[in-house]
């Protein structure tokens, strides 16, 4: 369809060469409003953001009045912090763990089976799966919280065969966290692999069954890589939202206890709000943007979802 | 064409939202109206009470005026920075504040205060408040940037009941640390299903942690936060190493309340108006103030006269002066963006004139600044409890009045919440939290403990 554009173009303008240059701007022009909205809100914020890392802002004294350019020292700063090392491997943790792992195997898990399923049971898993994800991030967050604390469902259900006393949240909060994310994130990745699993043509896997290949075969020889695109563009979605996490972290665990399930988002608004370290906290801020640039960088070199 | 329409109204809404954006209220403009910010939650409302009083008599009394209440309803902690948030922009920033004693200098150097020196001089009352009082408004420049309503000191609240049970004397007075740990000890053996000891040592909890927690045991021990005559912070006293080990202990014998209630937000609220009053807890250290939930209001509990004692904290060894507390308190102050600072002071000296401030210092259970108002027979009467409270003022301590103050009280909370989580040894965390207070206030405004 995108190819179709494209040829579109060039051939109109062969035909009148003298007016290529003003066709272009006005072929352009309807880009222009839109432009101009992701400059104002998207690039606008970024380079406030570098900029703010760059100063040693704070919420209140006298660096709220009168913030100092320093360079790169929140940097410098954050670098030899152990405290933002053991977040940042958390977050890849947390991401990898509930996003990569979770929500896409289990996303495409259930999408399998829901093909195979009976239509009334097929509607009722999905109906189930989708309240998780039509829920607001905070009405989950605490629905989760209440599910994982320390008298709460879980432990409820656990004491009904006499072991209900672990406190959930304290002693596993990474595993509460990413259980949390993978609930709440399955439903999106298992509607982007029904849609693309659906579009798979019949004929190709019956041939390849006819050639005696075995439905493991089949899976991961042709259906796999027929729907590379739907696993790459899921892929970075999921990813880049899990990275921007927060409200789920935040109501469960507050990033705690102590820093143990401080992802890079919840350590920047801790910095930021609660140590009035305005600067420090943009700083990782900026750093957990570079870290979603370098995962969506990753993605569309390895995946390859241009080429056909 | 379906599209193309879609297209436009999309472009018609996001234009009117940034006309929106550009056409909010700025503070600058005087339309009369004054914005008073100031907290609210659940149990707090004797502020509200009061605001609503002078709001009435404030609008009666000048005509064409209005107040406008602005309350912010959250804990402490969270108070602290959406007051923040509000003051960074003008078209937010609120014209008369309420304001914690500690935030006064950092928010006066911030430039969210405006001095009213000027405005005190006219004012007949002023000279019915005593110099702590006095002493509580200033900022760096030594200008005033707010007027108290009232102070505050901590203690250590028991439950009579509990303690009867355990065995334990009813007009028990701990002499030291060891003391309070051997009650602890007493109550979780001969008293099971009731937290024996709570000493706040949550981030969440805020300022409670670093004031009503840490600070009562480090200036029990001699050791301070910092060197008021040399203008130094100080590292690594042997005070700060021992409060800590008293968390350890608390903590690590499970005296204490357990992991997920210590970084519940919430706990203070928890405290007063379920833990203690449902014989849940049987020691608190806490404020002063706890009392005035429980005279009136919401969370009425008219037994807590026949349940509840309350002991001074001691000092660690019994050494002098034997007993301790901390001293806090909270301010009406002008912001500095207000269009009419003398409407806004105006409206503060109604709300804490001598009828508001006897209501306010009464339910509010604080420790009544103004002369007239400690001596009326009225608030004498109010709360058996102003007796003991008002009898530790001569032993009580201050916070480091700096801006840099309410940096590192965050930081003594991560080290108080390490320890009592037992993520690290008390040595480890005072060494965290030294790491820490030079990278706040540099190398140079930092001496070690002699």
């Amino acid at each position: 369809m995108t190819t179709a554009v494209t040829t579109h173009g060039p051939r109109r303008a062969e035909r009148t060469p003298a007016r290529r240059g003003s066709g272009t701007i006005v072929k352009l022009a309807p880009l222009l409003p839109a432009c101009a909205l992701m400059l104002v809100f998207l690039a606008g914020p970024i380079a406030y953001a570098l900029y703010g890392s760059l100063t040693n802002t704070a919420l209140s004294g006298y660096r709220a009045a009168d913030p100092q350019f320093v360079g790169l020292d929140n940097y410098a700063q954050l670098l030899s912090s152990g405290e933002f090392w053991q977040s940042a491997w958390l977050t890849l943790f947390f991401v990898i763990a509930s996003a990569v792992v979770g929500q896409n195997v289990l996303g495409m898990a259930v999408a399998l089976l829901l093909r195979v399923a009976l239509g009334p049971l097929r509607s009722f898993v999905s109906a189930l799966v989708v309240t998780a994800w039509v829920l607001p991030e905070i009405v989950a967050a605490f629905a989760l919280y209440a599910f994982f604390s320390t008298d709460g469902t879980l432990n409820a259900v656990l004491g009904a065969v006499g072991a209900g006393d672990t406190a959930w949240l304290v002693t596993f909060p990474m595993m509460a966290v990413v259980l949390a994310n993978v609930w709440r994130g399955t439903a999106f990745s298992m509607m982007v692999y029904g849609a693309a699993l659906s579009e798979v043509p019949p004929d190709v896997t019956e041939a390849a069954s006819l050639d005696g290949a075995s439905g493991a075969q089949r899976f991961f020889r042709i259906t796999l890589p027929m729907i590379r695109r739907s696993i790459s563009t899921n892929l970075m979605l999921t990813t880049l939202q899990t990275l921007g996490v927060f409200t789920l972290i935040w109501v469960m665990t507050g990033g705690g206890p102590g820093t143990q399930s401080s992802t890079l988002p919840v350590l920047a608004f801790q910095e930021a709000f609660k140590f009035a370290q305005v600067g420090y906290g943009t700083a990782i801020a900026v750093v957990t943007l570079v870290v979603g640039a370098v995962f969506a960088a990753v993605y569309v070199r390895v995946l390859k979802p241009e080429v056909d | 064409m379906a599209r193309r329409r879609h297209f436009l109204a999309t472009a018609a809404a996001a234009t009117l939202a940034l006309t929106a954006c550009g056409g909010a209220s700025s503070g600058g403009d005087d339309d009369g109206t004054i914005r008073v910010a100031y907290q609210r939650t659940a149990q707090f409302t004797q502020l509200e009470d009061v605001l609503e009083k002078a709001k009435t008599e404030y609008e009666a009394a000048n005509e064409g005026r209005t107040v406008e209440l602005v309350p912010i309803e959250a804990e402490q902690d969270q108070y602290f920075t959406k007051l923040a948030l509000m003051n960074r922009s003008p078209s937010t920033a609120p014209d008369v504040i309420y304001e914690d004693s500690f935030q006064v200098r950092s928010d006066a150097a911030a430039g969210y205060l405006a001095p009213i020196d000027d405005m005190l001089a006219e004012w007949e009352d002023w000279p019915q408040f005593d110099e702590t009082a006095k002493q509580a408004g200033l900022g760096d420049d030594g200008k005033t940037y707010g007027v108290s309503m009232g102070t505050d000191t901590r203690g250590i609240y028991f439950n009579e009941q509990i303690f009867a049970q355990a065995g334990l004397p009813t007009d028990w007075q701990p002499t030291t640390w060891d003391d309070v740990l051997a009650a602890a000890r007493t109550v979780k053996e001969r008293v099971p299903g009731v937290i024996p000891l709570n000493v706040y040592a949550g981030r969440a909890a805020g300022e409670a942690t670093s004031m009503q927690g840490f600070e009562m045991l480090l200036y029990g021990t001699g050791d301070e936060l910092y060197d008021a005559d040399t203008q130094k912070w100080i590292t690594g006293s042997q005070g700060f190493r021992d409060a800590l080990g008293f968390y350890d202990t608390v903590y690590s014998e499970g005296l204490g309340p357990d992991t997920s209630l210590m970084l519940d937000a919430a706990l203070g609220a928890r405290i007063s108006t379920e833990l203690l009053p449902q014989g849940k807890l049987a020691m608190a250290i806490d404020g002063s103030w706890l009392p005035g939930a429980w005279i009136s209001g919401e969370n009425e509990w008219p037994e807590w006269e026949q349940t509840m004692g309350i002991a001074a904290m001691p000092t660690q060894n019994g050494q002098d002066p034997g007993r301790t507390s901390m001293s806090g308190g909270w301010l009406l102050s002008v912001g500095s963006t207000a269009a009419d600072p003398q409407a806004a002071f105006d409206f503060i000296t109604v709300a804490l004139n001598r009828e508001n401030a006897l209501k306010y210092d009464t339910e509010n259970s604080q420790i009544a600044v103004r002369k007239d108002v400690a001596q009326d027979p009225e608030y004498l009467a109010y709360n058996p409890s102003f007796e003991f409270f008002s009898s530790l003022v001569p032993v009580t301590n201050f916070r480091p009045a700096t801006p840099d103050y309410s940096q590192i009280s965050a930081n003594i909370q991560v080290a108080a919440e390490a320890v009592a989580t037992g993520s690290q040894s008390p040595e480890e965390a005072a060494q965290a939290y030294d790491e820490g207070l030079v990278g706040i206030v540099g190398e140079d405004r930092t001496q070690a403990a002699g």
